[in-house]
């Protein structure tokens, strides 16, 4: 299984010369599936760029998971060059609210005052598909949601191939319900993410920074290598970088988190606009 | 490689539930769908008298038949005349006065309070269950 980060940025995109080496686009990674078809998760800034690249390969098939309907998930899918392409397929998956379709939801955010068009104008062929539901499966891949503790209806997603395992969690606050103490199936994102080899997690502030920001749906880096020690996973990328952090902050913040995860398990690294993941 | 199991994982209402309940000082206890007693507080360990490690796991049927519920005029209380029963089978909110013996042998007049969780309006997900001594 091979993954790339186009947005690892969290809240809001942070473009600028301090944020020049990890990226300030807002949340995006593709995962390899074959020529044919793109595995994308979430729809933040970062999708600009994946939907240009997408173009020049050809990709005629794409399946978008949003894990929530959070503007720093959603804002790059208006500029998604395969969505103005009426040769592209494009099916959406994402949660739907207690009340609402994710199709209600989405389709809000193509409508004035926010968007000039409608989604009517949209030429490629879009279905939406409300998860949780039943596996996904394609090209070797298979793809689980969950529910996940982060305000509002919000998921996470689990990706397997038969050789590697990838729990993909941007957006998450498990420490909210508790993380020392409890078994994994009482940890939110417990089985998404046990035993996993790789975890994107939520690694948003520190640990003073989220003792003023506890409920607000983000974890403390010292949280997210809690949470991956006591699911069993392998190894944690650091992402969903605060807007405020510079490439030095994230990196005193690697540093904290390797300082944490301590010399049996495998050292945590901080998520990379560009960075390609290879698994199994 | 492992694979998921969703099988075991509790629905992210119940671990809300669960951390809802653990900061209250008030009696609560939480059943999940499959009608399987799954936490109660520290509060509750006080009128129950076993703590919830102790307990683990169990049908709640099973689990509350050993409290000996009975009405405040000492007849038999059959299970589809309790609230969590009703909030169970029915899927809406119940209140009652009863009585119910401790695991310490205490007897307690509790009135209890349980109403079903809907994660969406089709997923019913557990019920929790408040009570309070009279």
């Amino acid at each position: 299984m091979r993954l790339k980060i186009w947005g690892c940025r969290g809240s809001v995109s942070a473009p600028g010369a301090h944020t020049a080496k990890y990226g300030g686009n807002t949340s995006c990674v593709e995962v390899s599936v074959d020529d044919d078809t793109a595995l994308v998760l979430d729809a933040g800034t970062g999708i600009r760029a994946l939907g240009f690249d997408l173009v020049g390969r050809g990709t005629r098939r794409i399946h978008l998971f949003l894990t929530h309907l959070h503007l720093d998930h959603l804002e790059g899918l208006r500029f998604f060059a395969p969505l103005w392409d009426e040769r592209v397929t494009i099916e959406i998956w994402g949660p739907r609210s207690p009340v609402h379709s994710l199709r209600d939801r989405i389709l809000r955010s193509f409508s004035p005052p926010l968007f000039p068009l409608d989604f009517r104008d949209v030429p490629a062929r879009v279905t939406f598909h409300d998860l949780p539901g039943e596996p996904w499966r394609a090209g070797g891949i298979s793809l689980t949601a969950d529910l996940v503790l982060h305000p509002g209806a919000t998921l996470g997603f689990r990706v397997e191939s038969d050789r590697a395992s990838l729990a993909y969690l941007p957006d998450h606050e498990p420490a909210l319900a508790g993380i020392d103490g409890r078994s994994p199936d009482w940890i939110s994102a417990g089985a998404l993410a046990r035993d996993a080899d790789l975890v994107l997690h939520d690694s948003q502030f520190t640990e003073a920074e989220y003792d003023a920001k506890v409920g607000w749906g983000h974890s403390s880096v010292a949280d997210a290598v809690a949470f991956c020690r006591a699911v069993g996973a392998k190894r944690l990328v650091l992402f969903h970088h605060e807007p405020d952090h510079s490439d030095h902050a994230l990196e005193e913040l690697e540093a904290r988190a390797r300082a944490l995860t301590g010399n049996d398990r495998e050292p945590p690294v901080l998520a990379r606009e560009g960075m390609t993941l290879e698994l199994g | 490689m492992a694979s998921v199991d969703t099988q075991r994982q509790k629905q992210l209402v119940l671990i809300l539930a669960r951390a809802f309940v653990s900061n209250l000082s008030t009696p609560a206890l939480l059943a999940d769908a499959r009608g399987y007693l799954v936490f109660y507080n520290e509060a509750a360990e006080d009128v129950v008298g076993t703590r919830f490690g102790e307990t683990g796991e169990m049908p709640f049927d099973e689990w509350s038949a050993d409290f000996e519920p009975r009405t405040t005029t000492s007849d038999p209380l059959p299970p589809e005349r309790r609230p969590p029963r009703i909030a169970f089978d029915e899927r809406r909110p119940a209140h009652l006065a009863y009585v119910v013996t401790a695991a310490d042998g205490v007897e307690n007049e509790v009135e209890v309070t349980a109403f079903p969780l809907f994660a969406h309006t089709e997923e019913f997900v557990g019920i929790v269950v408040v009570f309070w001594r009279r």
